[in-house]
C-alpha cells in the first residue's frame, strides 16, 4: 500500500535531519566512550574503568568550576530570557516608531564586538567598579553573561512573534481580559516556543563562554571553559572527558523533570 | 507553564545566594592552569590552617592586563621571567624580599641573583624550561639537537611538524637559528627571519598547542615544544627524543611573587618560603614535570623524572642556552608584525 | 473628527511609551555590560598603545592607519594593509559559508522537529541542544576524534576493507567547515524552529490543491512564511562565526589566523590595543550596517505582517 500523501513532508527533510542528528551525537558519543577508557590517551582505549570519574570528583578545582558554570548559565539565561522577551514584545508587530531600528541595533550589539573587545572593555569597567565598591562576586559574570546572552534569547523570539497576528490578544481584550490576563493567557502560551528556544540557546552560549569569563573573573571565579583554558598549553586531562559526560547526564536529567513537569501541567 | 517559570526561577535564585564560606586565613594564587600539585596545596593548607584558592590563567598578558586593572582580589602571581621586569617597573609586586628568607639557601646557586629579579626582591622560583624540539626519532633518525627540524624540515618530516604558536618563541628559535640574538632588532637579521618562516611554513601540518596528545598519536612526528611537555611524551612514547638546538635555545622560568595590593600578605609570604623548601618545591616537579630551581629537590621528586634527559640539560648543551627576557616595545612591535605576516 | 484623530494619537503615543518601558530591563543590562565598554574601546582606539599592553594616555591616531595601512618593516614603504585584508576576507568567506551551509541543513531540522506530533517537539527541540551541554573544546576535541587519522572513521573504512590507508581529513578546509557548522547548527535551528512552529498548513493545502509540486510549495509559500526564523538564525550563525577561531585552529592546524586571532594577538603578545581597538570598531561598523541592510531587506515583509 502506498504511503498516504502528507502535505507537510517535503522530499528527503527526513533523511537530512536523522543524519543531522546522527552527526550531532556521533563526537558526542565517542566522548562519553572514552570517558569510560582505563588508559592517558584519547588515542587507545584501554578497557572500561571509571578512574576518571573518581579523578574528576576528587578535583575540587574541577567540581567548584563546573557548579559555577551551571549557576551562572542559569541565572544568567533566566534573566536574559525575560528581558528579551519583554523586549522582543516591544519591538515586534508594530508600525515603526521613533527609535525602533535604533533599540533592534542596540538589543543585538552584544552580537557585534568580537569576544575579545568587550572582555577586555568589561575588564577596565568592572575593575574600577570592583575597587570602588568592594564587591567582587559572581554579580559581574552574572551581569556579562546575562548582556551576551540577550540577542540569543531575543531573536528567536522575536521571530516566533513576528509569526503571529494579533487577532486573538485582540479578541482577550475585547472580552475585557486585563492586558495581563491576556499575556498570560494568550500570548505567553502562543509564544512559549520561542521562549524555550531562546532560553535553551542563551543558556548554551553562556555555559561555553570563555574569553569574557576569563577577564571578567575574579579570585576563585573559574569556570569549567576557562578552567579547561588553563590547561590548553599543558594538555587536556582527561577527567574533562568524565565531566563532560556528566553534563550530559544533568542535561539528559533537567529534560527528564521538564517533561514530567510538562506531563503534569497538561 | 507557570510551574516551570516558578522552577526556573527558584533554581536561579538558590544557584544566586551561594554563602562565601570564608576560613580562617585564606590565600588567593593566581597562576597558569594545571601547574600547581593539589597534594602540595593540602599540605600548605594543614600546615598552616590556611584556605588556599587557585584561579587559572592562559597567558602572562592576560594575567599582567587583569592585574595591572586591579580589583580581582589576587594574593599570588607566578609570571614568566621576560615578563616580571614589567611586573616591577610597573610597582605590582610587593617587596616581600625572599632572598632574606629563611628557606632561600635551598635556591640552586645559578637562580639566586637572577637578572630578571636582582637579589631575589621580590620572586621565588617555580619551574623553569627550555624551548627546544621533540622528534618521533621512529620516523627521522638525523640529527635532533638543532631548530632546522622546524625551519628546514628533512624531507622524512615535511607535512608533519608541529610549530606551537607562542609568537616570541617561534621568532626567537628563527632569529637563533639565523645567527641572531635574541630580542634583535636587526633589520637584516629579522628580513631572514621572515624569510625563513614563511619558506618554512608550507612544511608544517599545523601551529597549535596539543603536542603530547598529537605526538602520541602519530599525528605529528615533531614539533617545536617545552622538555616537560617532551618528558611527558617520551614516558607514553620511548622514541619520541627531545632535542636542544646546537644554534641556541631559550630557558625560561616562572616565578612567584606577591601582589602589592594582595590582601593575605602574610600568608602569601609564608606561601613563597613554603616553595623553597625542598621538598615542596620536589613535590611540585612531581606534578608539572619541569626543574624547579631549588637545590635538593630532586630527592623529592618521582623516580622517573631523576637524570631524566630533558629535566637535567646535559652538560654539552647547556653552554648555548640563553636565558628569555623582556624584549624592547619596538622589537615586539617587529616581531608582532613578522607573526602577522606568517599567519595572514 | 479631529478628537477622533486626537485620540487614536494619544493611544498610540501610549503604545510606544509602553514599548519603551517593556524593552527598558534589555537595554539597560546593554547600556551598562555592553555599551559602556564599547565606549571604553572607541577611546582607546584614538589613544597611543603604552609600551607593554594598555595604553597611554596621549591622542593619536597610529591605531586607526594601522588598520588600513603598514609600513614595510624593512623598506619602510607605505602600503595598503594586505595582511588584515586576507584576514579578514578569510573570517569572511569562513562564515558565509558556515551560515549558508547550516541554513541547508538546518532547515530541514528544524522542519522535521516543526512536524513531528505536538506532545514531542519539545524533545527534539532540546535532542539539539543536548550535545551542547559539553564544552566547546571538548565538543571539538570530540570531532577532531572522529576525523583523524586513526580516528572513528578512518578506522572503520580501514577495516572494512573501502581504502587502504586513511584518509587526510584533520587540518583541511573541509575539517573546518564540518567544526563550525556542529558548532553553530543550534544557532540556526532553534530560531528557525520558533518561527516554522505555528506555520500554517492550511496555506501549504491550497498550495497542493493548486497542484504545486512539493518545491513549489516550500520555495513559494514556507520559506516566506518562515522568513523571520531565517533572518535570525542567519545572523545569529554569521556574526559569531566571524570571531570564531577556536574550532577553525583546532581542526584546520591554526596556520592562518582568524579575525578572532589577530584581535586578540593586539591585546596580547602583540601590545597594540589601540590597534586592536580600532580593528574591532571596523569589523563592528561592517557588521551593523550589513545587518541593517540585511534586515531591511529581507525582512519588510516579515514586520509588516500582524
Amino acid at each position: 500500500m502506498a504511503r498516504a500523501f502528507s502535505i507537510r513532508r517535503q522530499r528527503g527533510f527526513t533523511a537530512i535531519a536523522v543524519a543531522c542528528f546522527f552527526a550531532l551525537y556521533l563526537p558526542i558519543g565517542v566522548l562519553v566512550f572514552y570517558s569510560f577508557n582505563a588508559g592517558e590517551s584519547l588515542a587507545s582505549f584501554d578497557g572500561i574503568s571509571l578512574r576518571w570519574f573518581a579523578k574528576a570528583f576528587q578535583n575540587q578545582q574541577v567540581i567548584d568550576a563546573s557548579i559555577r558554570s551551571l549557576q551562572i548559565a542559569s541565572v544568567a539565561a533566566v534573566v536574559a530570557t525575560i528581558a528579551a522577551t519583554m523586549a522582543a514584545l516591544a519591538t515586534t508587530r508594530t508600525e515603526p516608531y521613533r527609535g525602533l531600528t535604533l533599540k533592534y541595533a542596540f538589543i543585538n550589539q552584544p552580537l557585534m564586538i568580537p569576544e575579545i573587545v568587550t572582555a577586555v572593555a568589561l575588564l577596565i569597567f568592572f575593575a574600577r567598579i570592583k575597587i570602588w565598591t568592594g564587591y567582587s562576586g559572581l554579580g559581574y559574570l552574572i551581569a556579562a553573561h546575562t548582556a551576551f546572552c540577550i540577542p540569543f534569547a531575543y531573536l528567536p523570539i522575536r521571530a516566533r512573534l513576528e509569526n503571529m497576528d494579533l487577532t486573538l490578544e485582540k479578541a482577550a481584550a475585547d472580552l475585557y481580559a486585563t492586558p495581563w490576563n491576556a499575556f498570560r493567557y494568550v500570548t505567553l502560551p502562543l509564544l512559549w516556543p520561542g521562549i524555550l528556544a531562546g532560553f535553551m540557546l542563551a543558556f548554551v552560549i553562556s555555559l561555553d563562554d570563555v574569553v569574557i569569563t576569563e577577564f571578567v573573573k575574579s579570585a576563585g571565579q573559574d569556570t569549567l571553559p576557562t578552567y579547561m583554558l588553563g590547561q590548553i598549553r599543558r594538555s587536556i586531562t582527561p577527567e574533562m572527558n568524565a565531566i563532560s559526560t556528566l553534563f550530559l547526564l544533568l542535561s539528559i536529567g533537567v529534560v527528564t523533570v521538564f517533561f514530567i513537569v510538562n506531563r503534569k501541567r497538561v | 507553564m507557570k510551574r516551570i517559570t516558578t522552577i526556573m526561577a527558584a533554581t536561579a535564585a538558590l544557584f544566586a545566594t551561594t554563602g562565601l564560606a570564608r576560613a580562617e586565613g585564606e590565600l588567593n594564587i593566581y597562576n597558569w592552569g594545571n601547574y600547581t600539585s593539589p597534594e602540595m596545596i593540602k599540605k600548605f593548607e594543614d600546615q598552616y590552617k590556611v584556605k588556599v584558592t587557585i584561579t587559572d590563567y592562559d597567558s602572562n598578558d592576560t594575567a599582567l592586563a587583569k592585574v595591572r586593572q586591579g580589583g580581582s582580589g589576587f594574593d599570588m602571581v607566578v609570571p614568566s621571567q621576560n615578563y616580571i621586569p614589567i611586573w616591577i617597573s610597573e610597582g605590582l609586586f610587593l617587596e616581600t624580599d625572599p632572598g632574606k628568607m629563611e628557606n632561600f639557601s635551598h635556591v640552586a646557586k645559578e637562580w639566586q641573583n637572577p637578572e630578571f629579579d636582582p637579589g631575589r626582591k621580590y620572586t621565588v622560583p617555580w619551574a623553569m624550561g627550555i624551548v627546544g624540539t621533540v622528534v618521533n626519532t621512529d620516523v627521522y633518525k638525523g640529527d635532533i639537537n638543532t631548530w632546522g627540524i622546524i625551519f628546514n624540515t628533512p624531507d622524512e618530516l615535511k607535512g608533519k611538524v608541529n610549530v606551537v604558536p607562542e609568537m616570541t618563541d617561534v621568532i626567537d628559535a628563527a632569529v637563533l637559528y639565523n645567527g641572531g640574538k635574541k630580542c634583535t632588532g636587526d633589520l637584516a637579521i629579522l628580513k631572514k627571519v621572515r624569510d625563513t618562516l614563511v619558506a618554512a611554513k608550507p612544511n608544517w601540518v599545523a601551529m597549535e598547542y596539543g603536542t603530547i596528545q598529537k605526538m602520541g598519536s602519530g599525528d605529528f612526528a615533531a614539533s617545536s615544544d617545552w622538555n616537560g611537555s617532551a618528558f611527558r611524551q617520551r614516558l607514553a612514547n620511548p622514541a619520541i627524543k627531545f632535542g636542544y638546538p646546537k644554534e641556541g635555545y631559550v630557558n625560561w622560568s616562572d616565578n612567584l611573587a606577591v601582589l602589592k595590593d594582595a590582601k593575605n600578605v602574610e600568608n602569601a609570604k609564608l606561601f613563597q618560603n613554603f616553595m623553597m623548601d625542598p621538598a615542596n618545591a620536589g613535590m611540585n616537579s612531581g606534578f608539572h614535570r619541569y626543574a624547579n630551581g631549588i637545590a635538593g629537590s630532586g630527592e623529592f621528586m618521582p623516580a622517573d623524572m631523576k637524570g631524566a634527559p630533558e629535566i637535567d640539560i646535559p652538560a654539552e648543551f647547556a653552554s648555548v642556552g640563553v636565558p628569555s627576557q623582556t624584549c624592547p616595545p619596538e622589537v615586539q612591535e617587529l616581531y608582532t608584525k613578522i607573526w602577522t605576516e606568517l599567519q595572514k | 473628527m479631529t478628537d477622533a484623530a486626537g485620540t487614536i494619537e494619544a493611544e498610540q503615543s501610549k503604545d510606544i511609551r509602553k514599548r519603551w518601558l517593556l524593552s527598558l530591563p534589555a537595554l539597560l543590562i546593554i547600556l551598562l555590560a555592553a555599551t559602556g565598554p564599547l565606549l571604553i574601546v572607541l577611546l582607546y582606539s584614538f589613544l597611543a598603545p603604552g609600551p607593554y599592553g594598555d595604553v597611554q594616555w596621549a591622542p593619536s591616531l597610529e591605531g586607526w592607519i594601522g588598520v588600513f595601512l603598514e609600513k614595510d618593516i624593512f623598506d619602510e614603504t607605505l602600503s595598503l594593509a594586505s595582511a588584515h585584508i586576507s584576514i579578514f576576507m578569510r573570517s569572511v568567506g569562513l562564515s558565509l559559508v558556515t551560515t549558508i551551509l547550516t541554513l541547508l541543513v538546518g532547515f530541514p531540522t528544524a522542519y522535521f522537529i516543526a512536524t513531528r506530533p505536538e506532545k514531542t517537539r519539545e524533545l527534539w527541540l532540546f535532542l539539539i541542544t543536548i550535545p551542547f551541554w559539553t564544552n566547546l573544546l571538548i565538543r571539538t576535541f570530540a570531532i577532531l576524534e572522529v576525523i583523524r587519522n586513526e580516528g572513528l572513521i578512518n578506522g572503520l573504512l580501514i577495516k572494512t576493507g573501502l581504502i587502504a590507508k586513511p584518509i587526510q581529513m584533520l587540518f583541511t578546509d573541509g575539517a573546518i567547515l564540518t567544526g563550525m557548522v556542529y558548532v553553530y547548527l543550534p544557532l540556526m535551528v532553534l530560531p528557525l524552529y520558533a518561527s516554522m512552529e505555528k506555520l500554517d498548513f492550511r496555506l501549504v493545502e491550497a498550495g497542493y490543491d493548486l497542484y504545486a509540486t512539493p518545491f513549489r510549495v516550500l520555495r513559494k509559500i514556507i520559506i516566506p512564511l518562515v522568513k523571520p526564523g531565517i533572518i535570525a538564525g542567519s545572523i545569529l550563525v554569521f556574526i559569531p562565526a566571524l570571531g570564531a577561531y577556536v574550532t577553525p585552529s583546532i581542526l584546520g592546524g591554526g596556520k592562518n589566523m582568524m579575525l578572532g586571532n589577530l584581535i586578540e594577538l593586539q591585546f596580547g603578545q602583540g601590545r597594540n590595543w589601540p590597534l586592536g581597538s580600532a580593528l574591532s570598531i571596523t569589523l563592528m561598523l561592517i557588521v551593523m550596517v550589513a545587518l541593517l541592510v540585511y534586515v531591511r531587506n529581507a525582512g519588510s515583509q516579515g514586520s509588516r505582517h500582524g
